[in-house]
């Protein structure tokens, strides 16, 4: 399916030079990673299986997506954590950082320092008057043993601002969904959404992390203008178009409070978005923090790229010092957009669950 | 050809085009005859929070001027151009009839007869108020209280909004909301999903004769938006199958619509008369293509049930599809071949059990589903039962289909089971008074009348005006 274009003003130039910087940061990541005296046993041990050396055969982007195969998540959830320790960080403590709400024994990343680095530069995309620095705000979503958590106080503070913190635990939605216990669920979303409301009622909040359907939600119990909320920062579930219409809107009362969807996770860090509006049917594209992160748009198949504008799989690549994830297939599909001026890199837009219009996925509130 | 309109949303009256769009298609070429939006949930459950607007609008009407405004909205539905798209294109009333049959799969013939009904409903409201209020002068409900029949009266809504979650089998199904706006209760409506034509269009009317825009909320919406349309007003109708309805059967805020189960019984007294009154249970069984609930989906009798199925096969097993402008047209194409299917391997699957047989095979010349005019069409079924716990003894299907059981007199109304419409064909006075004291009969036709037969002057499935007033006592100081 062909689906319009978003016209962009982006320059070959640009484009080119993104791309030089990240092939060089890949040859940078292949050397630590793959060197004994920086890279963690994982790596080192696979490579030593594989037909080919990434020493030498992968300086590039499109070598390494040549060369590597997809990443395999169970690695996550099936080994001891320890096996993805660079050397370089041998003696340092991690975190260690559970994905979203899958249940059974999770898969996890550990890290040091990588989400204050995403955050610290995502907070550069960011406007003072939305999100006003010196101040406080609210995080309403799934905290725990996320990265989320952390990363979110991090933004805060970077910006001056302190964190109020409401959790929501997206592994009981989820299971209350799928079991059809919709009035538990309910309850619950009402039980997190008064605990919200007791904070902006009682702090003075200016901006807002939560999810779209947590949003809606407090924004149908509360007039969120009126209570002095000039910003939100909103991601972990689908936002077609018409829903991120609506969010803008009415929600947000057409940009009286800014409104900042975002996609990322505990793998990847954080992708901004393009603005959005009527001039692109408020399709919203995201924008990955390349070359920390790349997004592509690929035919499973083939593993290559679809053509701009056609929907295709949404495959993630990590390129840290604390985390080399070459090709990970995420669970969602997207539609390929064209590069932009601030970020001359390949965008992914309207992400929703991978096969979403075949089956019924279980998203909840999270 | 003209572009196939789109429909939008209306917001309490206000037209509003989703992102979101579904397609309404020709259940033979599957040709897009309408895009519909689809709002999410949350611009219904925005919209809720003003819905109190929508009923002070109305309330500036007296109910004598509603009624008048419905009148002349019935003139509007049967004969005028009315608007059908976000453009402001005009339908007329062939167009209406026209693409209705073509997304439905229901004949013209059909079309125009729900047609028929829906203006008969509109233009005698006022009869069908007096009915479901038992004669209440219309002037109590715009004072709040008054007399009836000597005594003081005072009603109150018991809603800002009467939620509906609409079928797609049948356009006169619409009729049931329509004492709503001269009672003075907007609707807030997620349409069938093959058929936003028909309340599309009666919206339309009502505005046009002078009703507040307001008071529509015409949805069309996912399964979170119809749960909220059924949770947030605090009275609603939903209409579907066993397995939807059961979900809100005993909320008192939910009327449920589901299938009838309607039936003919004949009595000890005139069952030896069961030829004369083979029309009307096929009249029963296949008016309105056999896709209403009060079509009767089971006949039964204390004997001769092999007979009478036979009878019947003969009389309805010949019948095939004609073309959707035939006047003689019976059958309804499926807007969903995937139906007809289901429906035909579920008679098939059951028919494995023994104590069961297809009366209407030996007359029909062919499969039961089939291909023709362009459509996927069920013809005719009518299975003889040995016993009424057989599993085709007491189902309904989108198709002229009844089972004919035999049942001794004095367990039938044991046995039947939750039924909208009994015919009962006795004139046996202690049978007729068993019948009257039965609960669980919706509608009660004593006598040679079809189950298609609507009294409009008497309540169908619930009495809409309970449903939305309450009594309460009262005291006035002088």
């Amino acid at each position: 399916m062909r689906l319009e274009i978003i016209p962009v003003m982006v320059s070959e130039e640009q484009i080119k030079h993104a791309a030089n910087d990240l092939d060089q940061h890949v040859e940078e990541m292949i050397n630590w990673h793959f060197s004994p005296e920086s890279g963690c046993p994982f790596w080192l041990n696979w490579a030593k299986e594989q037909d080919f050396n990434p020493l030498k055969e992968v300086r590039t982007f499109a070598e390494l997506c040549n060369k590597f195969p997809y990443f395999e998540d169970e690695w996550l959830r099936d080994l001891p954590n320890k096996v993805w320790v660079p050397q370089a960080f041998a003696d340092r403590p991690f975190n260690i950082f559970e994905t979203g709400g899958t249940t059974g024994m999770p898969k996890q990343r550990i890290g040091w320092d990588d989400f204050r680095i995403d955050y610290t530069a995502f907070s550069k995309t960011l406007n003072d008057e939305h999100f006003p620095r010196d101040h406080y705000w609210l995080m309403v979503g799934p905290t725990g043993p996320r990265r989320l958590r952390l990363a979110i106080e991090h933004l805060a503070n970077e910006r001056g601002c302190s964190c109020y913190f409401v959790d929501l635990d997206p592994r009981w939605v989820k299971r209350l969904i799928a079991t059809q216990q919709f009035d538990q669920a309910r309850a619950y979303m009402d039980h997190v959404v008064e605990q919200a409301l007791t904070i902006i009622k009682n702090r003075e909040i200016s901006a807002l992390f939560t999810t779209p359907k947590l949003l809606e939600a407090l924004a149908e119990r509360r007039d969120l203008v009126s209570a002095g909320i000039k910003g939100v920062f909103c991601g972990g579930t689908t936002m077609d178009r018409q829903y991120a219409r609506f969010l803008q809107e009415e929600v947000c009362e057409g940009g009286k409070i800014g409104f900042v969807p975002t996609y990322g996770n505990t793998l990847m860090g954080l992708a901004r978005h393009h603005p959005f509006g009527p001039e692109n049917d408020y399709s919203i594209a995201y924008y990955a923090p390349q070359p920390r992160a790349v997004l592509r748009v690929i035919d499973t198949g083939s593993g290559k790229p679809v053509e701009y504008n056609h929907w295709g799989r949404v495959e993630l690549t990590t390129l840290t010092k604390e985390f080399f994830m070459p090709r990970f297939l995420e669970r969602d599909e997207a539609i390929r957009r064209e590069p932009w001026t601030e970020a001359p890199w390949d965008g992914v837009a309207e992400i929703r669950p991978f096969g979403a219009m075949e089956k019924k996925i279980v998203e909840g509130v999270y | 050809m003209k572009q196939a309109p789109h429909l939008p949303s209306l917001r309490l009256g206000k037209p509003y085009c989703s992102l979101n769009q579904s397609e309404v298609l020709d259940y033979r070429d599957g040709s897009v005859r309408a895009t519909l939006s689809q709002v999410n949930p949350g611009v219904i459950r925005r919209d809720l929070k003003e819905v109190g607007q929508a009923r002070a609008a109305l309330q500036k009407f007296s109910t004598a001027e509603l009624l008048e405004i419905s009148r002349q909205a019935g003139e509007f539905f049967l004969h005028e151009e009315l608007p059908v798209g976000e453009a402001g294109e005009l339908q007329s009333p062939q167009e209406y009839l026209e693409t209705l049959s073509s997304t439905s799969g229901l004949p013209h013939i059909m079309v125009r007869r729900n047609m028929e009904k829906i203006h008969h409903a509109l233009t005698h409201m006022d009869t069908i108020l007096n009915g479901l209020t038992r004669g209440l002068d219309v002037e109590v409900l715009d004072r709040g209280y008054g007399e009836q029949s000597g005594s003081p009266v005072c009603f109150h809504p018991t809603t800002k909004a009467l939620g509906l979650v609409m079928p797609s089998n049948s356009p006169a199904v619409n009729s049931l909301w329509l004492p709503a706006i001269p009672l003075k209760i907007p609707v807030i409506m997620k349409p069938g999903k093959d058929e936003p034509w028909t309340p599309y269009r009666l919206m339309q009317a009502f505005i046009k004769a002078g009703c507040p825009a307001k008071a529509f909320g015409f949805y069309p919406t996912d399964h979170e938006g119809a749960a909220d349309i059924l949770r947030l007003c605090d009275r609603a109708l939903i209409f579907g199958d066993k397995s939807t309805t059961d979900q809100y059967a005993g909320n008192p805020g939910v009327q449920v619509h589901g299938p009838g189960f309607s039936k003919v019984l004949i009595g000890d007294d005139e069952i030896e008369n069961w030829p004369d009154y083979l029309d009307l249970m096929v009249a029963s069984i296949s008016d309105n293509g056999g896709r209403s609930c009060i079509n009767a989906s089971a006949i039964i009798v204390p004997k001769y049930a092999k007979e009478i199925a036979d009878a019947l096969g003969q009389k309805l097993g010949p019948i095939k599809p004609l073309a959707m402008n035939d006047p003689n047209a019976v059958l309804s194409g499926f807007a969903n071949p995937k139906m007809a299917e289901w429906i035909d391997s579920a008679i098939d699957t059951d028919l494995l059990e023994s104590g069961a047989y297809d009366a209407t095979a030996p007359y029909r010349d062919g499969p039961r589903k089939v291909k023709a005019e362009g459509g996927t069409y069920l013809r005719p079924t009518i299975i003889a039962c040995e016993s009424i716990e057989h599993p085709l003894a007491n189902r309904e299907f989108l198709c002229p289909y009844a089972s004919v059981v035999e049942v001794p007199q004095s367990e039938m109304l044991d046995k039947i089971g939750p039924t909208l419409v009994v015919s009962a064909l006795t004139k046996c006075e202690s049978f007729k008074r068993e019948l009257l004291l039965d609960p669980r009969i919706e509608r009660l036709n004593v006598g040679p009348i079809s189950t298609m037969k609507i009294s409009w002057d008497q309540p169908h499935e619930g009495n809409l005006f309970e449903f939305l007033y309450k009594r309460r006592s009262i005291g006035l100081a002088a």
